[in-house]
Formats: C-alpha cells, structure tokens, sequence
C-alpha cells in the first residue's frame, strides 16, 4: 500500500518535471547560460574577433570602468610667488600632468578629467575617472531612473484614478492612454525625432504659435541640456499607459464598502484618497516602483535611435555603452563588465525598495 | 427625534425597477427589521436611506428634516456593513474614531469617545490591534463601535450577522438587542433570516418584489398573516399549505396551519398520511408526513418522540390556528 502510494507520488513528480522542462530550458538557454558567460567575459581580455587568445584578466575591465581620482590643484605661480593671470582668467596647471605618466601620482595614471569646483579662492577640486563615458552613462541612467520612475508613477496613478469611473465612452480614454504602450518604442523614438525636430518639428511650431513667435525653436535632441530632459519626457508619455493599468488593478481590488463608510463618515476626496485609497495601493506601489526602475535602468532603445549618446555624452547610458562597446568597438568583456554591474545595480536598488517597504507589524 | 419617513419612494437602475412605490414609517427609537428574499429590495432600501443610492423619486425624511438630496454624512445616520468595511491599515482605535479623524477633531476628544465606545462594546483590551488579528464577530464589534461614536439618530445594519457562524450569531443578536435599549436609537436593521427578524425587531417589515407585504410587531406576523408569502416567510419552519377540499370545505382556496399547531395521532384527525421521515431535536421532534394529495406536510411536536417511518399518522387541523387566505389575502376570521 504504502509502496504503491509511493510509486504514483513518483510518476506524478516525474510528470511535473517533465511539463517544467520546455520552459527550464529556455531559461537556462536565454538566461542563465548568458548571464553567466558575460560574469565569465567580464573577466577577461576577450574580444569579439580576435586573432589573440583569450587571457584571465581578473577584475581589471571593472577597475577600468570604476576608477576614479581626485586632485586638488593650485594656480601656476610667477617667479616671484604672485598667481599668474592671461587674459582676466588664472591659470592652472594641466590636468595632463599629473596623469601622463607623473611618477608622483601614479593612481591617476591615464585618468581623465571628469568635472572641477572651485574650493577656495584659487584652489581648485578636480574629480577624475577612468571612464569618464561610462561614469557620464552611469550619472544620466541614475538621473534617468530618479526622474522618471517617481513622474511616470505618479502620472499613470493620477490616470487609473481619472479612468476608474462609471462613465460614458470612458473605454475611449482608457484605450487613448494606452496606445503608445502597444507601439515598440523605436517606432516611438522615430516619430519623437520629428516632434523634437529643431529647424520643423512640431512641438517647435507649437510652441511658436501659442506664444505668438516669442519662444525661439530649440533643437531639442541637439542640446546637452534638452536633450536627457527631452528623451525622458517620451519614454514617461510611452510607458505610463502600461503602468496606468496596473494601477487600476489595484484600485479595483479596493473594497467599495470602504468608500462608502468614507462617504457616511464626511471624508473630502482628498481624504478619501489619504486614508482609503492610497493605503489600498500599498502593494500595487511597491510593484509599480519596482518595475519602473529597472525598465528605466535598461534605457536604450530611445538612445540608440534618437541621439546616439549625444551630444556631447550628455544621453549616455548604461545599456547603450554595453552595446556599443562590446559591438561597434568589438570590446565583448567591458560590454559584459557593464551589463554586470547593471545587474548588481538593479539588484541592490530592488532589494533597498524590498526593505524600505517591508511589512512592519 | 430619530423618526425615518419614505414617501412613495421609487427606485430604478436602467430599466429595471427595483423599488416599485414605497412608502414606510419608522418610529422614532424602534428596532425595524426589514426582511425578505434575496433581491427583494431590502438593501437598496437601506442605501437610499443611508445616501449612498440616489432615489428616483419620492422623498425620505429623518427627524422631520427632509434628506432625500443630502450627502449621507449629513443625514444624522451611521451604517454598519455585512463586510464589516474596517480599513486593514489601521488600529481597531483608528477605525472606530476615523470619523472623529477626517473631522480633525483633538485627540483627548477622540480618545475619550472611542474609549466609551470601546466599553460599551468590550473592546478595551482590543484598541491597539489591527483588524485582521481580531475573529470575526470581534470584527463587527469594531464596526458598531465605529457607528456608535457617530451619535446618530439612526443606525442602520445591513445584513451584519450574515458572515458570523451560528453560535456567534445568536450572542451577537442579544448584544445587539441590549445595545438598542441601552442607546435607545432608531435602528433600522436589514436580514433575509427570518429568526433575527423575529427575536430582535419590535417592528418587522416584510418586504417582497420591492413592495411592502406586511408591517407590525412579530408576534401580529406571526399570528396573523396577511398574504400567504408572509405566513410562508415568517416562522420556522415553515407554514404548511394546503389547497383544494380542505381549503374549499372552509371557503377559502389557501389554507395554512403552522407545523408546531399540527396535532398528532389523534382520533378524529383530519388527514392521514405516511411518516416520511423525523428529526429529533431533543426539546422537540419534527415529522414529515407525505399525504397523497397535499403533498409533504411538516409537523412539530414537542420533546422527543420516536417514530416509525413508513407508518401512518393522523393529523389535526384546529380550527382556532387555521390561517385562510382568499386571492392572496387573510379572510378574517
């Protein structure tokens, strides 16, 4: 009895096993098997075609990424001690010198120049980076992310908020705010460049008919100050319809009851809001947050299409520099050494969310 | 002061018309239960008089003050709800006094009514706890508490005992009933179980289709129906029928008699039949008998009688418990 009961348990699992197979293999063909090659890669000097064996090459390709120096520099001094000034403006020593082979600095070698702040009168603060592209890509992608996930939440909140109600044609505004969900985001990305146009785009010619020609066109991509700003206001415009319906899941997990005791108890909207709704949407918030966060860590498609990184590194970002370093410059091992600290990044970023929202009982 | 009117209230979502033309009195500091099927209107009725559905036409009146187009929280009413309606993210003190938050009122006010609630109720020890660690009639509790710091003039209940199981049902009952003659407010109370009706209201309205079957005190329903549907729905179990020579003999064409005015095994019967089957309750037992023209009919007797089944057994029908009905209504008599 006790054999033949356990006999069937064994053909049920083996049954079970067999119907997960199809799916474990995908995972571990499309998943598993290239985040552990690119952890692998990193590692090395590897490239993508190479006449050259592959060498073991440790943590190097993340030193190289990750370095950054500091200096604190004076201004160049006269014979006689006074600072010597061309033309109204001090003079300093260049960065070059201490990071061309100076064998007093030898940490900074081959580092270069990322930003400078005055400290004092004269002295000035120069932070230096191994990488500067990369460290550039890493600081868009944060901005990117801080920007983006607290806007695109709040927008989408405020729309499943507008489209929770009973009423009439309301499935038209629902598919309207939508739609650019179901539209791939280089498709997307293409159309933008022409909103965004400088010499004909239409937000251009927008902006000039509503203010009457005082607002000059600006090249909105073409700008290192417009250009981040630009990009993150159509990547908020294509995914907060996504986002919008989650949100409405979650409000309509909501209790109506609860509402109505809100209502017979005199609470305002905002109240209603403050102690109903937005305690409802705990859960829901804490996984609209999530996955805005690491859908916005992986910004690339909008990069590749719109501006290439530029102008002037000013749209760099994490996933674009992997590509293009391990494709365009065959360099497979600083791609994969990036995607890896991408991982890391969203990682310790969702497990920090986890925690801050914890249960706390 | 509590006094809640209806004047030929009508209710309609779409086409459908729900609450045809009603109109009722609630006096002042009664204990009105609304009762009937499910669909018949019931708490759609308690909605309109809450606010929270708009009527159609007709008006309502509380205190004298007409309300039809007020807000609910200012209506002077307090609802508690079948679902309890408690907000999972905050204390059972929290929850009673969230009226008194949304007010802003200061906290040594708060604290104190919800204090008072709280004892009246026998939460004291409960306060701080939120609602998912408290059992379900602790849960409903909470909700009382929560309407009573509202001071209303009139509690409404919709369906609140029908997620309780059946011992806690029967002490919430009682404690619901001293809690109406401690505060002494119009509750109007809303149920499909005909037995919270009975032992809880002082008037029971009984509700059909969206239209009023009868309204009185439970033992006027009890002892006279009006319509066979309140004969049938009021009392447990229910009313037998009959209908053809039985009913015709005495000039009527429904005669009803209830289970427990049912003689059994007596001489000159008026109908034999054959014992189908019997329960034994201990205080008394219930015999089904199958007659060959009236079908089943329910007897109950009391204490505890052994019963043959398949036997015969011979019924009395006295005249003084006899309930006749004529075209839907009581002959009277």
């Amino acid at each position: 009895m006790r054999t033949e009961r356990r006999a069937a348990r064994r053909r049920q699992n083996r049954t079970g096993w067999a119907m997960a197979l199809p799916a474990c293999l995908l995972v571990f063909l499309f998943l598993i098997t290239p985040f552990v090659m690119a952890f692998g890669l990193s590692l090395t000097n590897q490239r993508l075609i190479s006449p050259n064996p592959t060498e073991f090459v440790g943590l190097r390709n993340y030193q190289r990424l990750l370095g950054i120096g500091f200096l604190t520099i004076d201004p160049i001094t006269n014979d006689d001690g006074t600072i010597r000034v061309t033309d109204g403006e001090t003079e300093y020593p260049r960065v070059r010198n201490f990071t061309r082979g100076n064998p007093d600095y030898p940490h900074l070698d081959r580092m270069r120049e990322w930003f400078r702040l005055g400290i004092s009168d004269d002295r000035q603060f120069v932070v230096l980076a191994r990488d500067v592209v990369f460290i550039k890509a890493v600081r868009n992608t944060v901005l990117f992310v801080v920007v983006v996930a607290p806007v695109q939440s709040g927008i989408a909140l405020i729309l499943a908020l507008l489209i929770n109600q009973k009423l009439r044609g309301i499935n038209v505004f629902r598919t309207i705010y939508f739609a650019p969900v179901v539209i791939s985001m280089v498709v997307v990305s293409m159309l933008w460049r022409f909103i965004y146009d400088g010499e004909n785009g239409i937000l251009n010619t927008l902006l000039g008919v509503f203010s009457f020609g005082a607002i000059e066109p600006v090249s909105w991509l073409g700008n290192t100050s417009t250009a981040l700003p630009a990009i993150m206001a159509m990547s908020v415009w294509q995914g907060v319809g996504f986002h919008m319906v989650i949100w409405l899941s979650g409000l309509q997990t909501i209790p109506q009851p609860l509402y109505e005791v809100a209502r017979i108890e005199g609470a305002t909207q905002w109240q209603k809001f403050r102690y109903v709704t937005w305690p409802g949407l705990r859960n829901t918030a804490i996984l609209v947050m999530v996955i805005i966060t690491m859908q916005a860590f992986t910004l690339y498609p909008q990069i590749e299409v719109m501006t290439r990184g530029g102008p002037l590194d000013s749209t760099q970002s994490l996933v674009f520099q992997a590509v293009v370093r391990g494709y365009e410059k065959q360099d497979i091992a600083g791609g994969s050494a990036i995607s890896v600290l991408l991982f890391l990044f969203v990682l310790s970023i969702s497990l920090f969310q986890r925690y801050l929202t914890r249960e706390r009982d | 002061m509590g006094q809640v009117l209806l004047k030929s209230v009508r209710k309609s979502f779409g086409n459908t018309e729900v609450i045809p033309d009603l109109s009722l009195k609630v006096p002042d500091g009664s204990f009105t239960v609304l009762v009937g099927p499910s669909g018949c209107g019931k708490s759609t009725i308690l909605r309109m008089i809450a606010g929270l559905e708009e009527v159609s036409s007709g008006s309502i009146e509380i205190d004298g003050l007409d309300v039809t187009y007020k807000e609910p929280s200012q209506r002077g009413i307090a609802m508690v709800f079948q679902s309890y309606a408690l907000y999972p993210h905050m204390t059972v003190a929290e929850n009673i006094g969230f009226g008194m938050i949304l007010a802003k009122r200061p906290n040594a006010e708060i604290n104190k009514r919800v204090r008072e609630a709280a004892e009246i109720l026998q939460l004291e020890n409960l306060l701080d706890r939120k609602p998912k660690q408290l059992s379900g009639g602790q849960r409903q509790r909470v909700a009382i508490g929560r309407a009573i710091t509202r001071d209303p003039k009139v509690f409404l209940f919709d369906e609140p005992l029908s997620n309780l199981d059946a011992s806690l049902r029967g002490q919430m009952r009682v404690e619901l009933a001293e809690l109406h003659s401690k505060i002494g407010a119009t509750m109007i109370y809303v149920t499909h179980d005909q037995v919270e009706a009975m032992t809880m209201a002082d008037q029971i309205v009984v509700l059909n289709c969206g239209r009023i079957e009868q309204q009185g005190a439970p033992m006027d329903l009890y002892d006279g129906p009006e319509t066979p549907f309140v004969a049938g729905f009021i009392g447990a179990p229910s009313m037998n029928f009959f209908e053809g020579p039985v009913a015709s003999q005495l000039g009527c064409d429904t005669l009803g008699v209830r289970p427990e005015h049912i003689g059994l095994g007596d001489e000159n019967c008026t109908l034999e039949g054959k014992i189908r089957y019997s329960e034994q309750l201990g205080s008394d037992t219930m015999v089904y008998v199958q007659h060959e023209v009236y079908g089943q009919i329910t007897v109950r007797v009391e204490g505890s009688r052994k019963l043959e089944i398949g036997s015969r057994a011979r019924l009395l029908l006295p005249e003084e418990f006899m309930h006749k009905f004529r075209g839907g209504r009581r002959i009277s008599g």
